[in-house]
């Protein structure tokens, strides 16, 4: 806490960095011109300078350490506790990585160095491609999308290019309606038509209703396996069979691709394309919100398709390739989020073979074992074993005592942990999706648990305690009504 | 993929394993979970999974390699690199070596932001929204415009987002883009668009800026946007205004690309000469080069398009006690929310850059901001003067340039990059691969970490060139 917030009546607001500012003061050293001094008229035309100086706040370097040291402090982290944000896959973001991606050899890296001077970071990306693609069972993956999203277009617009290749119109693209939101998205984004496929009473995509939607005009099914609700696409060799016959591909969301590292490879599986989000599956942290990375792998088909330029190894030198003619362009400019393929590298290779199974079976374990002490408690509107995550629902709570799953999900962060994923999948009534990750101890599960118990409790016992919570975070419930009617997205200045 | 009866070598059971320092579980607490979930083994969790796709066999990866093992393979991968600590840089082209002040990773890097996620817990995330909303604010700021978002992947995917925002906006099918714009925002522009049936144009330069009499000739009623860069790839500072006049004219819109944002602390920001989008990149704001990424994609327009910008945006709201605090708003135009009608399917996107940016911005300040661009401007004029004093070596343009220029040069570009490097320096980008009528161009880029005494040895090593 901070000494803003516990001021004699009304709360007072904690301060932006705006309101330390005095003119004058300055929090940067930078050296005088060491240069002629000509009259910057002479350099750059009258109307081209800028007439009134970007009003940046005016603060010491003391008052920027501590006003960011604060908002950290009013921040919920890996690093600070649990996080069990079902699809997200918060888990531990190890520090020696950190430590790799600033070494000055990768951090202060131009882009456009020459290959001579970028052998290192050349070699990087495509061992971490070799590693990648036999994880995955892929024949290429290139690295230039820069989230799990990213990655989808990528994918979808090399798709949509073999089409046109081959002189094939299809307009379509399928989606089931456990998917992310991105899907659908990306599929519009790339010009196609959504079409969604429902999911059967097992959770699993509806291999009849699939049958119906399939033809000719499909280009290609969007899958999550495990799926969103954390349980494994049982009839993927029928949805394989029924989508290849008719000529469409397989895309994989590989967002839970941890659940099955070394179990079992998508490529097997029969899929096309697929993205890893590096940012969820090989710990690359999530910074708030980014950057992620979204590598994309490819069976040998697509693979003319790929974005330029791939990396290319001639025995122990690598180069830039960005002859190929096929080729979908660019989707971001040089060759992706390169930092976070540094901890990706580091990962696995700090893990092995082995090390990967067991996060697969270890997140798997977790999963299951919190599934298996909380069922009792709330609905579990699929009953199955389940991947890294399962999705509960809080309607029993909701109809008995008017308690949503929303006031649930704050009553938790009251008790230390983030709240899970909630009214996610869409197809789960007040849905609780809640993954744990390998990284994690019994004894951190058991509390999470025994917390998410407690709540179940109070919904019953004490409903009010729930639907105003939380108590204890920086701020009280906040009016998202109130930001979207009335939006305010800038300090000005009163 | 050949059947095993018991799917390759999945645990059964629980058995002795290699503990690892990343997973805490050890083989009695796997025992006892195992026990309440009513399981025999791990084997058991994975029945669903048709024995025709495990994997029969181990992952075929090298051994895994301990942390000392790891860090040393690590640095002599990084030390196979030539990076702006080690070699004298004036590369730019989209990518800046500028100095990053302390402070900006050391709170930037804070486990507490690096390791959270998108604030969807907003009472639990006040740290980053408020770092969000600041940012916004200072991105406004430094542009001139009404209203920024939390960030875009990079400038090159942001300027291609521009233009499908413009489309959106004007409901017009074609967009007149700049060959001065970044070649690889061009690319991206053109990958972005294609599949939407939105038609890009490209305009050519003329002595190092837009052509401006061949964009009137191209504006028509179709016209969604001009895109130009500013200053451009050349380095060359374009007519904004004059750019924005024939955009709005014809009822299209003007966005602009920013490469360069410390070009803002100097040059009158777009938002005052009437660009519509700024669309840039916020490397240069306090994050590393990183051999390309990650980056910061920037996004701003006017106040009444904010319903129809990409990404997140943090928003300031009151809570159940009337105290201010931030909330992600305006969620409606979003991919979790609207799904195929999204404005774009961006989710994760590059907060952690963005929080650098702000740090970085509030770190230089009203006058540092200033300061830092104007130290770009005069060294790169210096430097651009003292070149074209060398017999041979001429600039491309003689128009008025921020902290790169362009030069054509008596040998390839690319051998002028050779010599230098052997002589520890990093030269500019040779043009050529983009453009086949600038095979002798070499792009300079002079920015506040070059001093004097560089740029001085830089002019000799060239005079030895001729």
């Amino acid at each position: 806490m901070t000494p803003f917030d516990n001021a004699q009546g009304r709360p007072r607001d904690f301060p932006v960095i705006f309101d330390f500012s005095v003119p004058g003061r300055v929090g940067s050293s930078y050296p005088n011109p060491d240069v002629p001094d000509t009259p910057l008229e002479q350099l750059i035309p009258a109307s081209q300078l800028r007439k009134e100086p970007a009003a940046l706040p005016e603060v010491s370097e003391l008052d920027v350490v501590r006003h960011y040291t604060r908002l950290s402090h009013r921040n919920f982290s890996i690093d600070e506790g649990f996080y069990p944000l079902g699809s997200c896959t918060m888990k531990y973001n190890p520090k020696i990585h950190e430590d790799a991606a600033r070494l000055a050899g990768f951090a202060r890296l131009h882009p456009y160095a020459p290959a001579e001077g970028a052998q290192g970071a050349l070699r990087l990306i495509c061992e971490l491609e070799e590693l990648l693609a036999e994880i995955s069972g892929m024949d290429r993956v290139t690295f230039q999308p820069a989230a799990g999203a990213h990655g989808e277009l990528t994918g979808l617009l090399m798709i949509r290019a073999y089409f046109e290749t081959r002189g094939e119109r299809r307009t379509k693209v399928i989606v089931p309606d456990s998917a992310h939101g991105t899907n659908p998205a990306t599929a519009a984004m790339v010009g196609y038509q959504v079409v969604t496929v429902k999911s059967d009473a097992r959770g699993n995509m509806d291999v009849r209703a699939l049958r119906e939607a399939m033809d000719g005009s499909v280009a290609a099914i969007m899958l999550t396996n495990p799926n969103t609700l954390g349980l494994f696409e049982e009839p993927i060799l029928d949805v394989e069979e029924i989508v290849h016959r008719a000529g469409g591909q397989l895309y994989l969301d590989g967002a839970n691709f941890n659940a099955v590292l070394g179990v079992t490879r998508p490529g097997d599986q029969g899929f096309d394309v697929m993205h890893m989000n590096l940012h969820k599956t090989f710990t690359t942290p999530h910074g708030g919100g980014g950057p992620g990375a979204g590598a994309v792998g490819v069976k040998a088909h697509l693979a003319p398709f790929l974005p330029v330029p791939v990396i290319e190894r001639d025995g122990e030198r690598f180069r830039l390739d960005d002859q190929r003619p096929q080729s979908i362009g660019k989707i971001r400019a040089f060759y992706g989020n390169f930092g976070n393929l540094v901890r990706a590298y580091a990962y696995i290779r700090s893990m092995g073979a082995d090390g990967l199974r067991q996060v697969a079976e270890t997140a798997v374990l977790n999963a299951n074992y919190l599934l298996a002490r909380l069922r009792s408690r709330f609905d579990l509107p699929y009953d199955r074993l389940c991947k890294h995550e399962f999705v509960l629902s809080g309607a029993r709570q909701k109809r008995q005592h008017g308690v949503a799953t929303r006031d649930m999900a704050k009553r938790i962060l009251d008790y230390g942990f983030h709240a899970p994923t909630i009214y996610f999948p869409l197809i789960v009534e007040e849905a609780i999706m809640i993954e744990p990750t390998e990284t994690e101890s019994k004894r951190t599960l058991d509390e999470f648990a025994d917390a998410m118990l407690a709540i179940a409790r109070e919904a019953q016992d004490d409903p009010e305690v729930v639907k105003t919570a939380p108590h204890s975070t920086p701020v009280k419930r906040l009016d998202e009504v109130r930001a979207a009617r009335q939006p305010d997205l800038r300090w000005k200045p009163r | 993929m050949t059947p095993r009866g018991r799917g390759g070598n999945v645990t059964t059971g629980v058995e002795r394993r290699t503990q690892h320092k990343y997973i805490p579980a050890t083989d009695a607490e796997r025992e006892e979970m195992l026990r309440t979930i009513g399981a025999a083994s791990v084997e058991e969790l994975f029945a669903d999974i048709p024995s025709r796709v495990r994997l029969d066999r181990p992952l075929r990866l090298p051994p895994a390699l301990s942390d000392p093992e790891l860090m040393a393979q690590l640095r002599a991968m990084a030390d196979a690199n030539v990076h702006s600590d080690r070699a004298v840089c004036f590369l730019g082209a989209g990518a800046y070596d500028h100095y990053v002040p302390s402070v900006v990773w050391h709170l930037a890097g804070r486990g507490e932001f690096l390791t959270a996620y998108t604030p969807y817990q907003a009472e639990l995330m006040q740290g980053e929204l408020q770092a969000g909303y600041e940012y916004q604010s200072m991105l406004c700021e430094i542009t001139g415009m009404g209203v920024a978002n939390a960030s875009m992947y990079d400038g090159a995917s942001a300027a291609a987002e521009a233009a499908v925002m413009a489309k959106d906006l004007t409901g017009r099918g074609e967009v007149l883009v700049s060959t001065a714009v970044h070649p690889e925002y061009r690319q991206v522009i053109r990958t972005y668009t294609a599949p939407l049936g939105l038609r890009v144009t490209e305009i050519p330069y003329r002595h190092g800026l837009t052509d401006l009499d061949a964009v009137a000739r191209a504006l028509s009623p179709r016209t969604a946007a001009i895109i130009i860069q500013h200053p451009n790839f050349f380095g060359c500072l374009e007519d904004g205004a004059a750019c924005a006049e024939l955009a709005h004219r014809a009822g299209a819109l003007l966005v602009c690309a920013v490469a360069e944002p410390l070009s803002l602390g100097i040059l009158e920001p777009p938002g005052a000469w009437g660009a519509d989008i700024v669309a840039g990149e916020g490397q240069p704001l306090g994050n590393h080069l990183n051999f390309g990424g990650p980056y910061l994609g920037m996004l701003a327009t006017r106040q009444e398009f904010v319903r129809r910008i990409p990404g997140r945006l943090v928003g300031a709201t009151v809570d159940a006690e009337g105290r201010r605090g931030f909330v992600l708003t305006l969620q409606t135009r979003e991919q979790h929310i609207r799904r195929e009608k999204a404005s774009s399917n961006i989710c994760t996107n590059e907060a952690l850059l963005a929080l650098a940016a702000a740090i970085y911005m509030a770190s230089l300040g009203k006058a540092g901001f200033r300061k830092v661009s104007e130290l770009n401007l005069r060294k790169a004029a210096y430097a651009r003067e003292a070149i074209r004093e060398i017999p041979k070596f001429r600039l491309a343009f003689e128009v008025p340039t921020f902290n790169e220029f362009v030069v054509r040069t008596p040998l390839a570009p690319e051998e002028v990059n050779r010599r230098l490097l052997a002589a520890g320096i990093l030269g500019g980008a040779p043009l050529g691969r983009w453009y086949p009528e600038l095979s002798d161009a070499w792009l300079v880029c002079v920015t506040e970490q070059r001093t004097k005494a560089e740029i001085d040895r830089l002019v000799a090593l060239l005079e030895g060139f001729r």
